[in-house]
């Protein structure tokens, strides 16, 4: 029953999402643009099952992923599991090594179950006609935010200052663009976007948050900012390069584009 | 109807099998490195049949619902013709999806205490709910700001790259004169604006645009909405903090 409570909950939430979206759509469609909806049906029916999908989705997280994911985060920085664990005390950095290690993890697995990166693959597959590959796409994507988190987490861990590494990253982008393939480019940005929505912005928050209160000196409020920021900067630089070696593999003659 | 039905089995599947890594890792570290049962087993039990049938439903209602609406909508302007409503459209699109964004009100009210805290605006419950819902609306505004930018790019065939320099030197710029505290925040905005029903749709209407006007390419010009959302609302946050 408390399932069913919370749920009913949860759903009253999505509607109130989903609602300014909707009025902003039937309000165009009916004023502006005066035409009927091709199969209005089969579009009312999907917005139902988005509404009903999102609403399981959280909930399902709600009651499952993120208190889980509180609790290790709280373990992992934990001052006595950190010197069991490394032999390292609080203040060093080494002493972090599973929170980088877990960080990685689960900034990997959070990004392939993203559903809007799965919608954006899906519909980069569909009209490149297979030109890109939406699994390769996705491993890139989950590949970049795993190494944007662990390095977001030792940024916090050593409190070296965020500018510095997102302005780095920026750079480095530029260049990536000015080599890689065109038509990947829109995409690459897109995905920077995307990778941080429903499954990894609180798991990742509450990472950040446990660790700038656990490392010694480092204040949760102003700290544990800038996850996000690694989270969305990295995809792209992932995506540009597996363009840029798919391109080479393609030019070598071994292996089709992907 | 058994077509629907292996077609639902299948997508379940494939949700499954998408929700599977998470499993796994947060397995190995609780059972091997931090060496603790799991608090409630039956809750998660749960919750994961919960979202892997959230994920398939969602899946399921995005092709047939979000993507067709999108782009059908940007068809339906491109036949239309007019710029102008194209324009008011992409704003109310961007402004109204995330004005009322969950994350973006958590994160709000959380870079209102630490303006507090720092001395910015003064310690009281209205100046801090008022510094929030600027923020919102800042945010918000430059979100409906890079939606107009995005959509008239595919219209007159702008190239991505030289928008993207252009904001990433600003952000550049910003980050110099921005006060040191609201940058970490301004930094994760670009990243909490789009949410899971914005993006299909934003794309779906990008791509739709690209495709249905003559001379663009719609992997090439259909992309890019998404990023400058996640670009402008950078450059105005730090540029509230400045000002405020």
């Amino acid at each position: 029953m408390d399932v069913l409570s919370q749920l009913s909950a949860a759903l009253l939430n999505s509607i109130r999402d989903i609602l300014p979206i909707m009025a902003i759509l039937i309000g165009f469609q009916l004023l502006v643009l005066r035409k009927p909806v091709p199969n209005l049906q089969r579009v009312i029916v999907g917005f139902f099952a988005v509404l009903f999908g999102i609403t399981l989705f959280i909930q399902g997280l709600e009651m499952a992923l993120f208190p889980l994911g509180e609790v290790m985060a709280t373990q992992l920085t934990n001052p006595g599991f950190i010197l069991e664990s490394t032999g390292y005390t609080a203040d060093a950095w080494q002493g972090y090594l599973w929170v980088y290690l877990f960080a990685a993890a689960i900034g990997f697995a959070t990004t392939l179950a993203e559903p809007s990166l799965i919608a954006v693959a899906t519909k980069a597959e569909q009209i490149s006609a297979g030109g890109i590959d939406a699994w390769g796409l996705r491993m890139a994507v989950a590949l970049g935010v795993a190494f944007g988190i662990a390095l977001g987490t030792y940024r916090i861990v050593t409190g070296t200052e965020l500018w510095v590494y997102i302005i780095a990253g920026y750079l480095l982008v530029l260049i990536q663009t000015a080599f890689a393939p065109k038509m990947i480019i829109g995409l690459a940005y897109d995905s920077g976007g995307v990778t941080t929505s429903t499954v990894t912005v609180p798991l990742v928050t509450a990472l950040g948050l446990g660790l700038a209160s656990s490392v010694p000196g480092r204040n949760p409020l102003m700290d544990g900012f800038g996850l996000i920021a690694f989270a969305s900067l990295f995809p792209i630089i992932a995506v540009l390069g597996y363009a840029k070696i798919a391109e080479w593999r393609a030019r070598s003659g071994k292996t089709r584009i992907k | 109807m058994s077509r629907i039905k292996s077609g639902f089995l299948r997508q379940l599947l494939s949700s499954f099998i998408d929700l599977l890594p998470i499993l796994a890792v947060v397995s190995v570290f609780q059972l091997l490195v931090i060496q603790q049962p799991f608090p409630d087993l039956a809750n998660l039990l749960t919750g994961i049949i919960l979202v892997t049938l959230g994920l398939t439903l969602f899946m399921y209602g995005l092709e047939l619902a979000l993507f067709p609406i999108g782009d059908s909508m940007a068809y339906a302007f491109a036949r239309k013709g007019s710029v102008f409503w194209l324009v008011v459209f992409a704003f109310a699109l961007g402004f109204g999806t995330t004005i009322a964004e969950p994350a973006l009100l958590a994160v709000s009210v959380k870079a209102a205490s630490i303006a507090a805290e720092g001395g910015a605006i003064i310690n009281s419950q209205t100046a801090q709910d008022s510094y929030a819902l600027g923020l919102r609306l800042t945010v918000a505004f430059a979100v409906g700001l890079a939606i107009i930018i995005g959509v008239l790019r595919i219209l007159r065939g702008w190239s991505l790259q030289y928008l993207i320099i252009a904001g990433y030197l600003g952000i550049i710029i910003m980050t110099r004169f921005a006060p040191p505290e609201i940058i970490g925040i301004a930094y994760d905005s670009g990243g909490i604006t789009t949410s899971t029903i914005t993006v299909p749709l934003v794309t779906a209407l990008g791509i739709g645009l690209a495709s249905s006007i003559q001379g663009r390419n719609p992997v090439t010009d259909g992309f890019g909405l998404i990023a400058l959302a996640s670009l402008t609302p950078m450059i105005f946050v730090m540029l509230y903090g400045i000002l405020i």
